[in-house]
Parts: structure tokens; sequence; C-alpha cells
């Protein structure tokens, strides 16, 4: 069985799903599997079209500072998340939902990106994923 | 046994990683993969993921800005 990296996608600001997302397509790409866990703030992220819809963790100024590193980002010809998480999928990247953000939120499946999602589910799933993991990181 | 060509010029972290991932997922086994790119990082990189994946390098070379690595399935 390949290595594998599990990661808690806590965050919902624009530069940590960068961080999230590239991290997991670098594990795939060199042969680990990888499980991106989304809860809380970066569960947000899984609702239709809201991908890149985050602020940024340092810096926003109501959303100054985003626009201008979105700007840096889109001449530097860095990929979007929206490529960079359909490259997660096709590399058979994992995609599971947190339930209880889904609860607390009030957020239904309806409301989520559903075809990105593999699996709902709590902490026992998150424990399944991380105990034979050889990276876990939460961001 | 087919040649494939990935152009990743001008593309940054971790795009080249990524579509060297996806052209050797499609890949039949003793295919070449032909990897053409400019993102520095890369160089040493591609070649890391390759040892990680027991690809086997066939060569790596550098003209100007631009790297050309082949690898084989």
């Amino acid at each position: 069985m390949a290595e594998k990296a599990t990661i808690i996608v806590h965050s919902g600001d624009l530069d940590k799903m960068y961080s999230a997302l590239i991290v997991a397509n670098g594990a795939l790409s060199m042969g680990m599997e990888v499980s991106l866990y989304f809860t809380f703030w970066g569960l947000l992220r899984l609702k239709k079209g809201g991908l890149s819809k985050g602020p940024l963790s340092k810096l926003n100024l109501f959303g100054l500072g985003r626009a201008m590193i979105k700007n840096r980002m889109h001449k530097a010809n860095v990929a979007s998340l929206e490529r960079l998480m359909a490259d997660f999928k096709e590399l058979g990247g994992k995609v599971i939902a947190c339930e209880m953000t889904m609860e607390i939120m009030g957020v239904k499946k309806s409301d989520l990106n559903e075809d990105l999602i593999d699996l709902y589910g709590a902490v026992g799933t998150y424990i399944q994923e991380a105990r034979d993991s050889a990276i876990t990181l939460l961001i | 046994m087919s040649e494939i060509k990935v152009d990743v010029r001008g593309e940054t972290c971790p795009i080249p990683l990524v579509e060297m991932r996806k052209a050797l997922r499609k890949a039949s086994d003793g295919d070449i993969i032909e990897i053409m790119g400019t993102h520095p990082a890369s160089l040493k990189e591609i070649p890391m993921a390759a040892n990680a994946l027991k690809v086997k390098i066939i060569s790596e070379e550098q003209q100007g800005e631009v790297w050309t690595i082949k690898l084989q399935k």
C-alpha cells in the first residue's frame, strides 16, 4: 500500500487553501495517497462556487490585499484553486466533508459541490485516515 | 511503446509535478515521457518524484532556462 498524507483543511482562507491543495497535489504526484478532511471554515469552501471565495489570512485589508495577491498570482501564472482541485481529484485524491460542521453551520448536502466529495464523516473517519498516514497536517 | 510529450513551460509549482504524474498514470509500461519546463525547482523535484515512483530517468538536460527530462515508465 502506498504511503499516505492526511490533511485537515480547517481554514477557508485563500492562502491556506493554496497551501493545502499544493501540498496535496505534490504528495499525489510523488506517489502518496491523500485525504483532505474539510471542517469549519474549510468546509465552506466546498459550497458551490465557493472554492476561491476565502479572504487572505493576513493583510486582507477588506479585500484589497486579497485582490493584490490574486493579481500577482495571475501574473506569476499560479494555477487557480479550481484547477488544483480538478487535478487533485484526477490523481485520485479523496475529499471528506465534516458532518458536524454541516450541522453547526446549517450547510445542507445540496449546498455543497457534491461531485467533489467522496465521503461525509466525523472524527472517527479522520482518525482512521490519519492513523496510518506518514504525513498529517492541520491547515 | 510510445513517446508522450508534456509541455509545462511557464507553469509554476505544483503544475510541472502534477502534469508529470498525470502523464505517467496514462502511459503504458515502457512508454517514454518527455517533460519540458522552465520552473527551476521542478528540475530537481521531477527526478525526486521519479525515484519515489520507481520510474527510470533516461536523461536531464538544460538549455538556457528550458529544461527537458525524459522518463520511462
